[in-house]
């Protein structure tokens, strides 16, 4: 379905863009033949769809998407508006796309060192039928047998009993996981007791262990009164209760609804955004949830055992524990490990993802909440405060976030592990780990320094001044302020497609360049050093004159190769134009210096790989000069770069192009290594 | 020495000082003329503080048992506590400190004083004269407009240069007279030359038309000079058309449309005087609020309103850039003194437009040009900052607010400056308290009064030797001829905590990225010029080798390669 002459509105500048709005089975694209613009929605993406009021230039359509991009078009004829606003709503809604592979729980507990004396793996919930929220293999402590485990999941809200999510191989201190106990006013169960007691003693450094609720003091006492509630300290002996205070879901929704509404704002003023900021509570939630999280990684770090707890055990405490997890373990901030962290503490446990994404048009409203989304916010926090320990960027989190929500691939696709593979994800869907990898040249930081595992295990952010101020000194008898208001706004998230509110010159993006181009260039300077040094025994010159040769030479690149060697050569003789480019092509070429290379170390004299076009075509195969990032707006074929897309060097020439033109990889012969690199279709080619 | 009646005790022995992120330092106490200096008196020792008295803010004490504590808030926004073991002592060093401090008489201060370690191999004080500047564009101002001697005595105009750049049609007696009708004499003046389409800013003062709408011819002449027939202008005012017209009352007020009828008026209003100096006390009491939520923080940051008067400066700046830029109209920027509000558009608006401008030369260039130069009263804005007790009516951190803008145009575009953050951190500083003379006085008259430039060294004598520059360059530096316009909008702006915090990160992590930085950059420029210079020895061995005939010759010829 296409319609011509729609207008696409823009907050920022006045003038609308006219263009024609094409309706497909996954997108809706708005094309401005003038600006050469596409717009791209997702119908996963749409949150809301709305007809506005008839005006006199058409009807117009409000869209907004949960990737916070807000856009509205005007539609000449109000019956094809009426029409796109009621396929919308039908395409809108999940449809399954089909293939899937990766993580295995039982590895990573391995690499926990679980199963241990400790804690065993218990099958009780082969058949899901202790729990069908919880994955299929559960960890629990040796101490608690079978009899144990049922009676403390009948004593647990929907059957989310205490199990192992994290264990700390330095100090064996655990992080479990469950739901509030059935306690109401006065009930207890022994077997939970008993179950708590296990999971206590299979840490022997500690005397004690922590039980947080992560909701405030007032909402445990209301699910009291619904025969629910939190653990009582008189029943449970050696544990020290705590509440922290985390809101629940409709208070998250609200929230990010009034982020939405300050992003929306046009042309707020420096205090209107503020306080609208302020009034979400957007930031303080989040600060909520990270320090909840630094006091589990804390109590983790002093060896004491932690059990988490929300109401149902999926949101508030899926967000703690996997962030506790991230600032104990560096292997979380790997991209390999940060997967496992989201399959284990969110898929396998049973965050509702099809429920909390809330689809346009299924499911209940009163379960949409942007639970996951805070997490993300969580880890970009971190990672502000941390920026060399993390091995991914912010592109990856933000690439995460869309497909969470786009359904293009199945990994998030139903509320738990049990409904993934009722609904045959695996057969029938592709997995978003596997599609991510493809990119990973797009998410790597390249900040991110391997040592620091070693060195810097534990990341804890700084959130309040008072942790700051007793490592000053203690016997101070005045107040050394310190304040880190460490919470800053994501704009790359929330604002992300208000494309003139960003820098415009991205540093992480630049020093990645920077760093390929170091790589690329030292490469080529290894091969050229050999050919040097075999020319220097042809010629019968020293190898000690190189640097000084060097010393004498400028370096700034003016040189014209094919004058300098074919041009002015003396036998010049009649040049042949044709030219088999097969035989020349990258592989072939690769082939005859990777044959010469072994040829040279066994100082054979007069090979092939001195001729002088086998040094040209080496030559001409790297760039050397890369171009700026700076000013590109386009890739050749049109597309333009938005502010978070990826633009890529094609490594033999040197231009930019976008993900989708440099997929290809090929060695290129100037390169020592051989190893294959992006090049562009062109290149490629030739 | 004069200072010797106000230092009281020389010296305290076991003298502790606490400062944030730092670990406690114990040592003997000095009071001099200028520095409170806290040393352990080992001579392999770094951490010693050397506090110029200068710099120093407000102070309070507080007396505990037989220990006083000195609580000492500076200029820099810098807090710290010196625990002194004797109460009698404690008194004296407040004592000294509060009149050392307040030391009114320029001669006394201590660029006055200060001998230079080091050679100065370029003096700053000549690299940016009015006649270097318009050297500088000689080719494409000689043709329109004249360097003038007319301010020579600062008669005519005390808050300008003795050299003036005019308009060449206009001769100086008729400027004299435009004098006349500008507040505190400060005529239009050539502030910046866009090469593009030679379209230019100018800035001066408000007219002195008043409630009976006076005119005056001459300045006309001198406005309209600037404009070819037919050709528009637009007057940017940065204040409010209510402020504008209350100003009319008192004698200034507007250009009258009728007489300068090429001309187009635009306000802008921004925020002044005391409103900045208010602003600036709050947010950096908020900075320093131990017991501030996230939610109260957000608030107190929007109640300081700081935030608020960088978007106004930055928004002022770029529609002043656009009219040149974008509208290829000439601009004339004025507001009420013309001193600082208007300066502070000017600067910015070249900033944005002239590339020049973003490198470290550049901006001393700026700030000698358009600050220096253009009169803002340094003396009188400066002389105390976010916690002094006693508030005086001249102060206010228009030149802050000139960094802050800046340091927000450098986030947006960190490639595009050649200096970094330190650098304008840096300006600061020495805005507030400072060895060298660059900032002393409140003109270029009051500078020649205490012959500054002789008896002082500048500021850019110092920076501008290269073991010293170094360390102000962005290792991410890649010229950008382009005009930049920065983002005005809320989301884009950010507190500059890297100022207003800079005693307070625990974690110095975006210092290490930076040097993170500086290693990668180093290390793909060697890479690169490594690789260029082997590739050139290649072929000249490859060529020697050709013809010593060792290799065979081309017999084909590549035509097919597209480099």
């Amino acid at each position: 379905m296409e319609v011509d002459n729609v207008r696409l509105l823009d907050r920022f500048n006045r003038k609308p863009s006219v263009g024609t709005l094409y309706l497909t089975a996954t997108h809706l694209i708005f094309v401005d033949p003038e600006g050469k613009k596409e717009t791209w929605v997702s119908h996963m993406h749409i949150g809301s769809v709305e007809k506005l009021a008839l005006t006199t230039s058409g009807s117009p359509l409000q869209i907004q998407c949960k990737n916070f991009m807000h856009v509205t078009f005007v539609i000449p004829r109000d019956r094809d508006c009426q029409d796109i606003f009621s396929s919308l709503l039908k395409l809108s809604q999940p449809m399954l796309t089909s293939g899937w592979d990766f993580f295995d729980l039982q590895s990573e507990y391995l690499r926990m060192g679980v199963p241990n004396e400790q804690w065993a793996l218990s099958n009780i919930n082969k058949e899901y039928d202790v729990c069908d929220t919880y994955p299929r293999y559960l960890y629990t402590p040796t101490g608690a047998s079978t009899h144990i485990l049922l009676g403390s999941a009948k004593f647990r809200s929907k059957g989310r009993l205490p199990v192992l999510s994290y264990l700390h191989a330095e100090s064996q201190a655990a992080i479990c996981r469950c739901s509030q106990p059935l306690s109401g006013f006065s009930a207890r169960c022994v077997e939970d007791e008993s179950m708590l007691q296990a999971i206590r003693k299979a840490n022997p450094s500690s005397q004690f262990m922590y039980v947080v609720d992560t909701r405030p003091k007032i909402n445990a006492m209301a699910n009291r009164a619904a025969g629910k509630g939190y653990e009582n300290e008189n029943f449970y002996s050696n544990i020290k209760f705590q509440f922290v205070g985390i809101e629940n879901i409709h208070v998250m929704r609200s929230s990010l609804q009034k982020v939405m509404e300050v992003c929306e704002l046009k042309n707020p003023s420096m205090s209107s955004y503020l306080s609208g900021l302020e009034n979400s509570s957007w930031l303080k939630h989040i600060k909520a949830v990270i320090d909840t999280s630094v006091f589990l990684a804390n109590a983790i770090c002093n060896g004491v055992s932690v059990l988490v707890h929300c109401s149902d055990g999926w949101d508030r405490t899926a967000q703690t524990c996997s962030l506790a997890c991230l600032m104990l373990d560096p292997y979380y901030r790997t991209i390999p490990g940060f997967q496992v962290l989201i399959e284990k503490e969110w898929l396998s446990f049973g965050h509702k993802f099809t429920d909390r994404c809330g689809f346009l048009g299924t499911g209940d409203a009163k379960e949409v909440s942007p639970i996951f989304t805070q997490f993300l916010d969580g880890v970009y926090q971190l990672m502000q405060q941390y920026p060399r320990s993390f091995q991914f960027n912010e592109r990856y989190l933000l690439t995460l976030h869309d497909h969470v929500y786009s359904c293009q691939f199945g990994s998030f696709i139903g509320n738990c592990e049990k409904d993934r593979i009722d609904l045959r994800l695996r057969e029938r869907t592709y997995s978003l780990w596997a599609y991510m990898s493809k990119f990973t040249t797009d998410f790597s930081n390249p900040f991110f320094r391997k040592d620091l595992e070693i060195t810097q295990r534990v990341v804890i952010p700084v959130t309040n001044p008072q942790s700051i101020r007793s490592v000053i000194t203690a016997s101070f008898s005045f107040v050394i302020s310190l304040s880190i208001f460490f919470t800053s706004f994501w704009r790359g998230l929330y604002c992300r497609f208000e494309s003139g509110v960003h820098p415009r010159e991205n540093i992480t993006d630049i020093v990645a360049q920077l760093k390929e181009h170091t790589s690329s260039v030292d490469d080529h300077s290894r091969l050229v050093e050999k050919r040097i040094s075999a020319l220097c025994r042809l010629l019968g010159h020293t190898e000690g004159s190189l640097q000084k040769a060097l010393a004498s030479l400028s370096s700034s690149e003016s040189m014209d190769f094919h004058a300098l060697l074919l041009a002015e050569g003396p036998a010049n003789g009649a040049p042949n134009l044709r030219r088999e480019s097969d035989t020349e092509s990258g592989f072939e070429d690769g082939n005859s210096s990777q044959l010469s290379k072994s040829l040279i170390e066994e100082n054979v004299d007069g090979d092939d790989c001195l001729q002088i076009e086998n040094i040209l075509t080496e030559l001409m195969s790297v760039a050397t000069e890369w171009r700026s990032l700076r000013n590109v707006k386009n890739c050749s074929c049109a597309m333009p770069f938005e502010q978070y897309t990826k633009k890529h060097h094609c490594w033999r020439c040197g231009s930019i192009y976008c993900t989708r033109c440099i997929d290809r990889y090929m060695p290129l012969s100037g390169h020592d290594s051989k190893r294959p690199v992006p090049v562009c279709k062109a290149c490629f080619k030739d | 020495m004069e200072f010797a009646e106000f230092i009281r005790t020389p010296r305290v022995e076991k003298v502790t000082l606490y400062r944030a992120n730092t670990p406690p330092l114990e040592g003997t106490l000095c009071v001099t003329g200028h520095h409170l200096i806290l040393s352990r008196r080992q001579d392999d020792d770094e951490e010693e503080l050397w506090l110029l008295h200068r710099n120093i803010d407000s102070f309070e004490k507080k007396l505990t048992g037989s220990v006083g504590t000195l609580t000492l808030k500076c200029k820099d926004f810098h807090i710290m506590h010196l625990e002194i073991p004797s109460i009698d002592d404690c008194f004296n060093v407040a004592a000294s400190v509060e009149q050392l401090s307040n030391v009114d008489n320029i001669n006394l201060s201590y660029p006055f004083f200060f001998r230079p370690m080091f050679d100065i191999f370029e003096d700053g004080w000549q690299a940016y004269t009015v006649e270097s500047e318009f050297n500088r564009l000689q080719k494409y101002l000689s043709a329109d407009w004249r360097i003038s001697s007319l301010n020579r005595t600062f008669e005519v105009c005390s808050g300008y240069p003795h050299l003036v750049i005019v308009p060449k049609s206009v001769d100086d007696e008729t400027i004299v007279r435009a004098a006349g009708f500008r507040q505190n004499g400060r005529f239009p003046v050539l502030s910046y030359y866009h090469k593009d389409n030679s379209m230019v800013i100018m800035r001066c003062s408000q007219p002195l038309s008043g409630p009976n709408n006076k005119r005056c011819k001459e300045d006309e002449r001198l406005v309209n000079a600037v404009l070819g027939i037919g050709r528009r202008g637009y007057i940017l005012d940065t204040r409010s058309p209510t402020t504008a017209k209350l100003a009319t009352a008192k004698g200034g007020g507007v250009e009258p449309e009728a007489h300068y009828s090429q001309w187009r008026r635009i306000h802008q209003s921004m925020e002044r005087y005391q409103i900045l100096h208010e602003s600036i006390i709050k947010l950096v009491e908020a900075c320093y609020d131990v017991n501030c939520g996230m939610d109260k923080w957000l608030s107190k940051l929007d109640s300081s309103g700081w935030l608020t008067h960088v978007k106004d400066a930055l928004t002022c700046a770029c529609v002043a850039a656009q009219c040149v830029d974008k509208e290829g109209a000439s601009v004339l920027v004025h507001g009420s003194e013309g001193a600082d509000s208007t300066v502070l558009v000017t600067s910015l608006a070249q900033l944005i437009l002239d590339p020049d401008c973003r490198t470290v030369r550049g901006l001393e260039a700026l700030i000698e040009r358009e600050w220096l130069h253009g009169g803002h009263p340094f003396a009188d804005r400066c002389s105390k900052s976010a916690f002094a007790t006693s508030r005086q009516r001249m102060e206010s951190p228009v030149f802050l607010l000139f960094l802050d803008s800046i340091w927000q145009i450098w986030t947006q575009f960190p490639c595009s400056f050649e200096f970094n953050e330190d650098f304008l951190i840096m300006l600061f500083k020495h805005a507030y308290a400072s060895q060298f003379g660059t900032f002393l006085c409140n003109n270029e008259r009051d500078r020649a009064v205490y012959q500054v430039k002789d008896k002082t060294v500048s500021l850019w004598s110092y920076i501008n030797r290269p073991e010293v520059l170094t360390k102000f360059l962005n290792a991410l530096y890649d010229p950008n001829a382009s005009v930049i316009w920065p983002s005005v909008a809320p989301q884009s702006l950010q507190l500059w905590t890297g100022l207003y915090q800079q005693w307070q990160k625990y974690h110095p992590v975006q210092r290490e990225v930076w040097d993170e930085i500086v290693k990668i950059k180093e290390t793909d420029k060697e890479a690169k010029s490594r690789v260029v210079k082997l590739r050139k020895h290649l072929v000249n061995l490859e060529r020697e080798a050709l013809d010593n005939g060792l290799i065979p010759a081309p017999n084909q010829v590549p035509g097919a390669h597209a480099y």
